[in-house]
């Protein structure tokens, strides 16, 4: 976390945020106060340009690394390809969030698997964990290795850039019949985590399940999600970014932001598009532009928050 | 000779209750498969003794998890978890993974 600012010299700005989603056709999208506006077409290269400077940090998720299911063979081979891109970036990200579902089942040898494809971005990289990093029989492997320094099953908070990062677990101890859950532990240390906080100082969410409610047909949110929400309501301006559906999809209320990732493994079908949600195999030509990262700008002068997904290819 | 006759008369009780656990039979096996994030059949009925296995037919993991009452390891794709109905009742279970994911047995 060197080279961050951790001053306070964000507080006293007038928050704007702005969305800019650079969709696999090369459309740049801009939303600004909930209105999205398309920039026209653009190249990678005036995407990466109009993202500089400020801050950059990097979303990366379901990487499911030993998944070798025919919607994707080689899980562990598109997690290099995302990270070779991530190195060929013409500006360098401060760090990196991981939004779960590092493994696909849990193995020692796929976190280590992971560790050492991830690691050659060398970046600092923030995880939370997916449902797919809880399945070893101890449930040790994710904690002895990213566990370190968090609360309960794993939530915790940093600060980079002038931003206030959250870390949520809503992967554990989910109820017959509901969605992902948050428990009221993490809720009230939530509550402690933002008091004091001055309501200008942008906040970043993370968690692996969508926190808002996508599509509950097939489990797509969070059960006491919108008590979180709930939580940085006054703050002008909210981020939240998850994995776990493995397509982008964004929306805005108010000052808050809601995006999920691409996944780098396999893509998922769009809510209610198939009989159920899973691997989706795609013609072999169309599955990385399926697949992919997000780089998040946060600019220190205009205070927004810009959100670039690349595909691995397209 | 009453005592015998007491005794032999529950020998005898003892081996009918037992005969419907210990002799398994082919239609004493139920299967439950795992298909697109769904147990089918969603509800199942069966006899007290019958023995209920799922079949993870998804290539995504799932758990079969009734609380307090049984709980299988993390089934991959075409792993199989096996569950001996000894008492009667409702066995509601879920998949701890995607707990959108329900189903019920009836065991009577």
């Amino acid at each position: 976390m060197s080279g961050h600012d951790h001053g306070e010299d964000g507080l006293s700005r007038r928050k704007v945020l702005e969305c800019m989603t650079w969709a696999g056709t090369g459309v740049l999208w801009t939303i600004t106060g909930g209105v999205p506006r398309s920039l026209g077409i653009i190249d990678s290269a005036q995407a990466a340009t109009a993202a500089a400077p400020g801050m950059t940090f990097l979303q990366i998720s379901d990487s499911h690394v030993g998944f070798d299911k025919p919607a994707n063979p080689n899980a562990l081979g598109t997690l290099e390809e995302a990270v070779n891109k991530i190195n060929a970036m013409p500006v360098k990200p401060s760090f990196m969030i991981h939004t779960g579902d590092i493994t696909h089942l849990s193995k020692a040898a796929e976190f280590d698997n992971a560790d050492r494809i991830i690691s050659q971005s060398k970046l600092d990289v923030h995880y939370v964990p997916g449902e797919h990093d809880f399945l070893d029989e101890d449930v040790k492997f994710y904690r002895e290795r990213y566990g370190r320094g968090t609360k309960g099953a794993g939530w915790y908070s940093f600060d980079a850039g002038g931003v206030h990062f959250i870390g949520l677990v809503n992967v554990v101890d989910l109820k017959a019949g509901g969605l992902g859950n948050l428990g009221a532990e993490q809720l009230a240390w939530l509550e402690d985590d933002l008091r004091g906080k001055s309501k200008s100082t942008p906040i970043v969410l993370f968690a692996h399940i969508p926190l808002w409610t996508v599509y509950p047909e097939w489990g797509w949110g969070t059960e006491d999600g919108a008590r979180a929400l709930d939580q940085v309501k006054g703050f002008g301006s909210v981020t939240v970014l998850n994995g776990h559906i493995h397509q982008v999809m964004q929306k805005v209320e108010g000052n808050v932001t809601f995006h999920t990732a691409r996944s780098t493994a396999f893509p998922q079908p769009a809510p209610g598009a198939a009989p159920s949600p899973g691997p989706m195999k795609v013609e072999d030509a169309k599955l990385r532009a399926m697949l992919g990262v997000a780089s998040i700008n946060f600019k220190q002068n205009e205070q927004r928050l810009a959100i670039i997904d690349t595909p691995l290819q397209g | 000779m009453k005592t015998l006759n007491r005794r032999d008369f529950g020998v005898a009780v003892a081996a009918a209750v037992l005969l419907p656990i210990t002799t398994v039979r082919a239609d004493d096996n139920m299967e439950i498969h795992i298909d697109n994030f769904v147990f089918q059949p969603a509800e199942l009925k069966i006899k007290v003794g019958t023995t209920v296995t799922w079949t993870n037919r998804d290539d995504i993991p799932h758990t079969v998890v009734s609380a307090g009452k049984f709980r299988s390891k993390t089934l991959d794709t075409d792993d199989k978890f096996s569950f001996t109905f000894t008492n009667a009742g409702d066995y509601k279970y879920f998949c701890s993974l995607h707990p959108h994911m329900t189903g019920m047995i009836k065991v009577e």
